[in-house]
C-alpha cells in the first residue's frame, strides 16, 4: 500500500469521531493499533472504539489486538487507560494467560510496587518486547510517581524504581541533570540524594494559595451577570 | 425516568416472567375485557384535543395534556389494560402520521410502565421508534412539544434498550415460541441501531454547534429554554439532538465505556446553568452518570462535587414534584447519588466541600456503613460491594445472545465484571486509609518509624508511601494532573513532611452562588411579562 502513514492515522481518528458505531471499521482499526505499536503512538479514543466493536460481536475478537491495546494501555500511566480498557474486556477474555499476566503487571505499577513490577517484566519479556518503548515509558511513569513524592530521593531507591544501576544510572542522572532540572547532593553518610524539580506536589509552598482562591472557570459562571 | 416503575431488579422478576399465552397482539395483561377497540369518550375528546393543540402549536397545553391529562386517564381507566389501540383513535386525528407515531410511543411507555410487555410488544416498540426517529431525521418536523415529553422520550427508549437487554440475556425459563421470536427479529434493539439513531440525533440537530455559537453570543437557546417563541421553528430535533447527548452518555455507562461516555456529554458545560436543567429528570440523570463515570475514572472529588449540588438541589426542590409521576424515580436516584457519595467519601475523604444539609442526610443513612468501609477489613469489602450494587447503572451486555443449548442467565455477567473491577480497585487502596491516618498526627516523621507503626518493612514504607499519592492524583481529561486528597505529604531523604489543607470559610463560593440564584429570579420575573 502506498499510504503515507500520516493519511492513514488522520483518517482512523475520523471514522472514530464521526461513525464509530459501524462494524465495518473493525479492520482498520486493528491494523491502526498495529501502526500504534509500531510507529510508537498511540490514540485511546481509538483503542476504546475497537474494544466496544469487539463487545458488540464477540466472535470477531483478536487476543493479541487486545494484548498491544493493554500494553499500550499500560504504557500511558499513569492515567487510568489499562483500567478503562478492562471495563471494557468480557472476563472469559480476561482469564487468558497472557491478559492475566498484564493485569498483575498493571496491579504492581498501581500499588508503585516497582520491584516486583520488574522482576516479573523480565519473566514476560517475550510477550513485552512486542511493542517497542516499552520500558522507557514505564520509567517516564516511575520519574512521575517519584516527582509527586519526593523532593530528594536516595539513589538506591531511584535505582530500584526505574531498574537501571551502576553505570547505566550514572548515565541516566547525568542526562537529567542537564535536561530536567535534577541535582546531586550528598545525602547521610555517603550516599547520593537526587533533587527532583520543584514542582506543587512535592513542594507545598508552591501549592495555589487556596485561602479564597477559586478555579477560573467558576467565575465564568457570572460573565453573563456582570456583562 | 418517564414514570414510576423500578429498573430490573432481581426482585421485580414477574416484569419478565413469559406472557401470557393467550396473548393477541395488544394485550398485556390479557384482561378478558380488553377490547382494543374500544375508544372511551374521554379517551375520544383526549386525542381530538391534543392533536389540535400540536397543530396549533400550544406548547403549555400539551404539556398539559401530556402531564395531567393523560397521567389521570390511565390511572382511571388504564390501570391493567393498555390504552386503545391506534388504529381505533386514528379517525379522530385525520390519520395524522406523525401523530399516531407519538401516539404509539405514550402506548407502550405505559405499557412498560404499568404492565408487563411481551416480547412483541418490545420489537413493535423498537419498530415505532424507528419510524419516529426516521420521521424526525429525515422530514421536515414542524411542531413544537414540551420538552419534558422530548426528554421522556430518549429516556425511554434508552430504557427500553436496557429492558431489552436483560429480556433477551435470561434465557433459562424461555419458551420455544420466545425463543423463536428472538431469531427471528435479531435486530430489534441491537446496539448499533441504538447507538446510531442517538449519534444521528446529535449529528442531523447540530446540537454541538449550536451550543458553540451560543458561547460566542451568536444564537439563543438556553435563554428561550430551546424553543423559538418568534419563529415558531420545530424544537423537536434540536431538543432530541441534545437529550441524545445524555443518551449517548447513558449507553456507554451501561457498556462500561466511561470515558466515551464523557466526552459524549462534553459539549454540555455542566458548571453552567444549561437546558439539562429545565427536566427535572434529565438533569438527575446527567448528574448522576456524570458522577459515577467520574467515580470509575478516580476523578473522585469532581464526582463529589457534582453530587454535592444535586443532592442540595434535590433537598429544595423535591416538594415540588410530588405529585408528578417521575417523583419515585426522583427519590431512587437521589438514594442512589447519597450511596456513591458514601463510597467517595470513603475511597477519598475531605473537608469542607460538601454542603452542611447534605452532609447531615449523608450522616443518616450512611454513617455506621462509612465508618465500616474505612477499615478496610472483610467487612468493608462487602459494605463496598453492596452500595456498589444498589447505586450502579444496570450494565448490560450488548453482543447478541447465542440461542442454542445450553441456555443459560447471562444478565449479571457486565454487572459482576464491573463490580469486580470496582472491588480491585479498592483493595489496591487498601493501606492507603490506615496510612492517611497516620499522617494526621504527625507533622514530620521518619520513614522507619512510620514503618514501625503500620508494622512493615522501609521498602514496603515507601511503596505505600508512593501509592498513595499515585492513587490521590487523578488524570484529568486533559491530561492534567489533579490533587484529591486532602492530607497530602512530601518526602526529603528518609522524612515525611506532612501538608494538611486547612479548610477555610469560602466567601467567593458562597457570593457566586448568591450572585447567580439572584440572577435566575430577575430574570423568570422578567419572562413572566412576556408571557
Amino acid at each position: 500500500m502506498g499510504r503515507e502513514p500520516q493519511q492513514v492515522s488522520y483518517t482512523v481518528e475520523q471514522l472514530v469521531s464521526v461513525n464509530p458505531y459501524n462494524p465495518d471499521i473493525l479492520t482498520e482499526l486493528e491494523n491502526y493499533v498495529n501502526e500504534q505499536v509500531s510507529s510508537q503512538t498511540y490514540s485511546l479514543d481509538a483503542n476504546l472504539c475497537l474494544l466496544r466493536l469487539y463487545q458488540f460481536d464477540p466472535t470477531r475478537l483478536s487476543i493479541a489486538i487486545v494484548v498491544r491495546i493493554l500494553i499500550k494501555a499500560l504504557m500511558a500511566m499513569p492515567a487510568p487507560d489499562f483500567s478503562l480498557c478492562l471495563f471494557l474486556i468480557p472476563e472469559p477474555v480476561q482469564a487468558d494467560e497472557q491478559i492475566k499476566t498484564l493485569i498483575v503487571l498493571s496491579h504492581y505499577l498501581e500499588t508503585a510496587r516497582f520491584r516486583q513490577f520488574w522482576d516479573e517484566a523480565a519473566k514476560n519479556h517475550s510477550l513485552l518486547e512486542v511493542v517497542p518503548g516499552f520500558e522507557q515509558a514505564i520509567q517516564a511513569y516511575a520519574i512521575h510517581v517519584l516527582s509527586l513524592s519526593y523532593q530528594k530521593v536516595p539513589r538506591p531507591v531511584l535505582a530500584e524504581t526505574i531498574n537501571i544501576e551502576g553505570l547505566s544510572l550514572d548515565k541516566f542522572i547525568e542526562y537529567h541533570v542537564a535536561n530536567s532540572g535534577w541535582v546531586l547532593e550528598k545525602g547521610t553518610g555517603r550516599s547520593q540524594l537526587i533533587v527532583l524539580p520543584r514542582n506543587e506536589f512535592n513542594h507545598p509552598g508552591l501549592k495555589k494559595n487556596s485561602s479564597d482562591g477559586m478555579p477560573f472557570e467558576h467565575i465564568t459562571r457570572i460573565f453573563p451577570v456582570l456583562s | 425516568m418517564a414514570s414510576s416503575y423500578d429498573y430490573d431488579d432481581g426482585s421485580l422478576d414477574t416484569r419478565y416472567a413469559r406472557p401470557p399465552s393467550s396473548g393477541q397482539g395488544g394485550g398485556g395483561a390479557a384482561e378478558l375485557s380488553y377490547d382494543p377497540n374500544f375508544v372511551p369518550d374521554s379517551v375520544k375528546t383526549f386525542v381530538v384535543h391534543l392533536y389540535r393543540h400540536i397543530r396549533e402549536k400550544n406548547v403549555y397545553e400539551i404539556h398539559q395534556m401530556y402531564e395531567g391529562s393523560f397521567q389521570r386517564l390511565s390511572d382511571r381507566m388504564f390501570r391493567e389494560n393498555p390504552w386503545p389501540s391506534v388504529e381505533a383513535i386514528a379517525p379522530y386525528v385525520d390519520n395524522d402520521h406523525v401523530f399516531c407515531l407519538l401516539y404509539r410511543e405514550m402506548w407502550f411507555r405505559h405499557v412498560y410502565a404499568r404492565l408487563a410487555p411481551t416480547g412483541q410488544q418490545r420489537v413493535e416498540s423498537w419498530d415505532n421508534y424507528c419510524s419516529l426517529f426516521g420521521v424526525v431525521l429525515h422530514g421536515v418536523v414542524s411542531m413544537q412539544l414540551p420538552n419534558q415529553w422530548l426528554w421522556d422520550m430518549v429516556d425511554e427508549f434508552v430504557y427500553q434498550f436496557q429492558s431489552y437487554c436483560q429480556y433477551r440475556a435470561k434465557l433459562k425459563n424461555k419458551t420455544e415460541e420466545e425463543l423463536q421470536f428472538l431469531r427471528q427479529y435479531d435486530q430489534a434493539w441491537n446496539i448499533y441501531g441504538v447507538l446510531n439513531y442517538l449519534q444521528a440525533l446529535v449529528e442531523k440537530s447540530s446540537i454541538v454547534d449550536i451550543l458553540e455559537r451560543e458561547k460566542e453570543g451568536l444564537e439563543q437557546f438556553t435563554a428561550t429554554d430551546g424553543y423559538d417563541y418568534e419563529g415558531g421553528t420545530s424544537n423537536v430535533l434540536k431538543m432530541l439532538g441534545y437529550y441524545s447527548m445524555i443518551g449517548l452518555l447513558r449507553v456507554h455507562c451501561l457498556l462500561g465505556d466511561y470515558h466515551t461516555g464523557l466526552k459524549c456529554l462534553a459539549p454540555i458545560d455542566i458548571s453552567q446553568q444549561g437546558v439539562y436543567m429545565i427536566v427535572i429528570g434529565s438533569h438527575i440523570s446527567t448528574i448522576y452518570h456524570y458522577g459515577f463515570a467520574n467515580l470509575m475514572l478516580r476523578r473522585y472529588v469532581e464526582a463529589i462535587r457534582e453530587f454535592n449540588k444535586i443532592l442540595l438541589y434535590i433537598l429544595k426542590y423535591k416538594q415540588y414534584h410530588q405529585k408528578s409521576p417521575q417523583y419515585d424515580q426522583i427519590l431512587k436516584k437521589n438514594e442512589q447519588m447519597y450511596a456513591l457519595l458514601a463510597i467517595c467519601l470513603s475511597l477519598c475523604p475531605q473537608n469542607n466541600i460538601i454542603e452542611e444539609n447534605v452532609i447531615i442526610q449523608l450522616r443518616d443513612k450512611y454513617n455506621e456503613k462509612m465508618t465500616k468501609m474505612l477499615r478496610y477489613d472483610d467487612e468493608a469489602y462487602t459494605v463496598y460491594d453492596e452500595l456498589f450494587t444498589y447505586a450502579c447503572p444496570k450494565f448490560i451486555t450488548s453482543s447478541a445472545p447465542v440461542l442454542e443449548e445450553p441456555l443459560i442467565n447471562y444478565n449479571q455477567d457486565a454487572y459482576r465484571l464491573q463490580l469486580k473491577l470496582f472491588l480491585y480497585e479498592v483493595k489496591q487502596q487498601q493501606s492507603l486509609s490506615s496510612l492517611r491516618s497516620f499522617l494526621k498526627l504527625y507533622s514530620a516523621i521518619s520513614i522507619g518509624k512510620l514503618a514501625a507503626y503500620m508494622e512493615v518493612d522501609e521498602s514496603t514504607m515507601r511503596t505505600i508511601l508512593m501509592a498513595y499519592k499515585h492513587k490521590m492524583h487523578s488524570v484529568a481529561s486533559d491530561g492534567k494532573i489533579i490533587p484529591n486528597a486532602d492530607i497530602d505529604f512530601y518526602i526529603s531523604e528518609d522524612i515525611i513532611h506532612v501538608v494538611e489543607s486547612k479548610p477555610s470559610k469560602l466567601y467567593g463560593d458562597y457570593f457566586l452562588r448568591q450572585i447567580l440564584k439572584f440572577e435566575e429570579m430577575i430574570s423568570e420575573l422578567d419572562r413572566v411579562k412576556l408571557d
